[in-house]
């Protein structure tokens, strides 16, 4: 089980030091400021910026790390944020940062006896979240398995019959554990990822540095890199987005599932939750004794994929076929 | 200030060549030209110019990464002898051995930065500025480790020369306490490098305790491979004396290093292969091919091939005595264990994926060419390195010219 996460310490009070460097950057943003005023002057350079006012790219660029911004600060990278999305996108997005609720630490339970390999989870998951359309990433990926096996090197990533479920065959959705003890976050050299207080293993997308080792650790294949500038047609892109989750991103960065921090911190379901026509997905509370994951985790048998590494997922399988006795 | 005019005495050495000298480093700037060239493109288009992807997502880069870690670790066989055991003939070419180090840990540093999607966001890589995740993160170790041993061997050899342009000898009590440090530093880069692979459980085929020694039997193996060529050219195209003491010693360890290093991947083909597991997928890829797939096939059984010859040569003394025989096996063995260390080591790790997929990798041309061009940049760092220092131990560059050996 899932314990209580420590609290995170306040991101608002700084050490000594730590004021000198917010000084620093503040002051290297200033210096961009002071050029993008020259760049005005000069006629306007937007393209070579990445989508971006020259103030705005420096301003990205000093950004501090998200646990260590001020209020002030995280709302200037918000509006950053949208101010990029409209000059790039040419639409009008909301980007929150909605904190974890307090006692809430989430877990997820799919049930293979119902999963029948639709993949309306993995489109589902593709609306909400605003990834690259042409860079085909996806956070869910659902192996179609021999039944009699769970070998993964036997599975089929890319299974494409007239119609699913195929007879002899099971269906295995794998998408980011939020693991307990998550070796993605030991590994990242700049601590650009890290395990929220609800569970959620988050990335800060202006902190990331692109150095991928955190893929080299996950043993779920959870994550996944921007190898160029991700493209979204603008009547895609869902506009109701979170700092910790679905804003969009730059190219040179990992994503992943992040339970969908935009719809979950709001009391809401993941997209792919409510995408799944089955019922195989069971999302929810671990902390709430009265929840269904609760109940799940209770009464059915669950089990976790490879559960010997010492992950510890917050994610369970389970089948409809009842133990001895309940 | 003398410290100011060493520095201006060691570049305007550097500055100063002839015709040949000018040729081999315009040269070598063309190839660095055209890498950085291929490194722009990748810049403004994003990785994606690369043949790596959510699969394979570390390919050529961290591969030539790996292995040139490990010829920066080997300086360390002449720093030993030279500076713990005092042979005369090693102390003549350590200072070379340490100039090949910074040019090597540099290599490195250049291939992970090359590898960064963000590269812009290094600062973040900063203690105190950025947020460095050290101890927990093996790449923040490497980062760490691999900068100390460039402080190490840039600080020792500066000190050294310094203190020869002025004609004095160096005062053991402030180098030795360096040396001693540079030498486990040595092992430990590499070690740290080795880990940063063992460390993911995510991964079978470096999850193996073996890596870290197998590491240092390999490094010790294409270091002294490369210093022994480098030293003949050295000998041919200077006036340097390098004494064949050098290249016999060198020529040993790298023999016995090379034996190791074949025992230790006996040692693994046999854990994997006699009772084949699922977590002897990579390997079986690797030597085998797997699901109709066998890219790296070929280069494994050449690496091989080339290891096992290089091996009968270094180990029958008369055939390794004869210098174009050493020098055939130098240059097998430092392939071999290029593919072996590289390629060999970093791409079969990620086939098939934690989730069974089997998805191949090859590098693309602007991959080699950024590759090319880091390498180019390594060759021009010690070759003016070694130029200035060359000048300094011959006795033609003083700070006193009065005292200056004869050009």
């Amino acid at each position: 089980m899932a314990k209580p996460p420590s609290p995170e310490p306040s991101p608002e009070k700084g050490d000594g030091f730590s004021q000198y460097r917010r000084k620093f950057l503040a002051g290297l943003a200033e210096v961009g400021a002071a050029g993008a005023v020259a760049a005005t002057a000069a006629g306007p350079a937007r393209a070579a910026w990445g989508g971006s006012t020259l103030q705005d790219a420096m301003g990205s660029l000093f950004q501090d790390h998200y646990q260590r911004m001020s209020r002030d600060e995280i709302q200037a990278a918000l509006q950053r944020i949208e101010r990029k999305a409209l000059r790039k996108h040419g639409v009008e997005i909301h980007c929150e940062d909605t904190p974890p609720i307090p006692g809430v630490v989430f877990g997820y339970a799919l049930n293979i006896s119902k999963c029948k390999g639709y993949r309306d989870c993995v489109a589902g998951c593709l609306k909400e979240n605003n990834q690259g359309r042409d860079s085909q990433v996806q956070y869910i990926r659902v192996l179609q398995m021999d039944r009699g096996t769970m070998n993964l090197e036997q599975s089929d990533h890319y299974y494409d019959p007239k119609a699913v479920p195929v007879p002899g065959k099971f269906y295995l959705p794998v998408q980011c554990m939020q693991c307990d003890n998550p070796p993605c976050v030991k590994a990242c050299p700049v601590n650009a990822t890290w395990k929220e207080p609800d569970g959620i293993v988050v990335i800060d997308y202006d902190w990331c540095i692109g150095c991928r080792y955190c893929m080299t650790a996950c043993p779920y294949w959870a994550r996944h890199f921007n190898w160029t500038d991700p493209k979204i047609p603008a009547a895609e892109i869902n506009p109701n987005t979170n700092y910790l989750g679905n804003r969009p991103r730059p190219k040179g960065v990992v994503e992943k599932c992040h339970f969908c921090t935009q719809r979950t911190r709001k009391g809401r379901q993941p997209a792919c939750q409510e995408a799944c026509p089955t019922g195989a997905r069971v999302f929810g509370n671990l902390m709430d004794p009265k929840s269904e994951i609760r109940y799940v985790l209770e009464h059915k048998t669950v089990f976790r994929l490879k559960e010997e590494l010492g992950t510890e997922p917050k994610f369970w399988y389970y089948t409809d076929d009842r133990p001895n006795g309940s | 200030m003398s410290l100011f005019r060493f520095i201006k005495d060691g570049v305007g050495e550097m500055l100063r060549g002839s015709p040949a000298y000018w040729r081999w480093l315009g040269g070598l700037g063309l190839v660095f030209a055209v890498g950085l060239f291929c490194y722009v493109g990748q810049l403004s288009e994003g990785l994606v110019v690369t043949g790596m992807s959510d699969q394979v997502s570390w390919g050529f880069y961290i591969s030539n990464f790996a292995f040139l870690v490990g010829i920066a670790a080997a300086a360390v066989l002449l720093v030993i002898p030279a500076y713990v055991f005092h042979r005369k003939d090693l102390k003549a070419v350590v200072l070379l051995g340490e100039g090949l180090a910074v040019s090597a840990v540099l290599c490195a540093m250049l291939f992970v930065v090359v590898d960064l999607g963000s590269p812009e966001r290094f600062w973040h890589l900063i203690p105190f500025i950025g947020r460095f995740n050290w101890p927990v993160s093996l790449l923040a170790w490497d980062v760490l480790v691999l900068n100390g041993y460039l402080a190490l061997n840039l600080a020792l050899p500066f000190y050294v020369h310094y203190c020869h342009w002025r004609g004095r000898e160096p005062v053991f009590a402030f180098y030795f306490p360096v040396v001693v440090v540079a030498m486990f530093w040595a092992i430990s880069i590499h070690t740290v490098t080795a880990f940063l692979f063992s460390a993911n459980s995510a991964r079978p085929f470096w999850n193996t305790a073996l890596l870290g020694p197998r590491f240092i039997a390999s490094a010790f193996v294409s270091g002294p491979a490369l210093i022994i060529v480098l030293m003949q050219v050295i000998r041919r195209v200077t006036d340097y004396p390098v004494q064949q003491g050098v290249i016999d010693t060198l020529a040993l360890v790298m023999t016995v290093a090379l034996q190791i290093s074949l025992f230790f991947v006996l040692a693994e083909l046999f854990t994997d292969f006699y009772n084949e597991s699922s977590h002897a997928g990579s390997i079986r890829y690797l030597y085998f091919g797997l699901g109709g797939l066998s890219r790296l096939r070929p280069w494994i059984w050449s690496a091989l091939a080339l290891n096992l010859a290089a091996v009968v040569i270094l180990s029958i003394n008369p055939l390794r005595r004869t210098p174009k025989l050493l020098n055939l096996a130098c240059v097998m063995a430092f392939i071999g264990i290029w593919i072996e260390k590289g390629m060999g080591l970093v791409v079969p790790g990620f086939i098939p994926t934690p989730l069974g997929e089997i998805f191949e990798y090859a590098p693309t041309l602007r991959e080699i060419g950024v590759s090319l061009g880091i390498w180019a940049f390594g060759a021009i760092a010690f070759t003016l390195l070694a130029k200035a220092s060359i000048a300094i131990e011959l006795g033609r560059l003083r700070a006193d010219p009065a005292v200056q050996a004869p050009a």
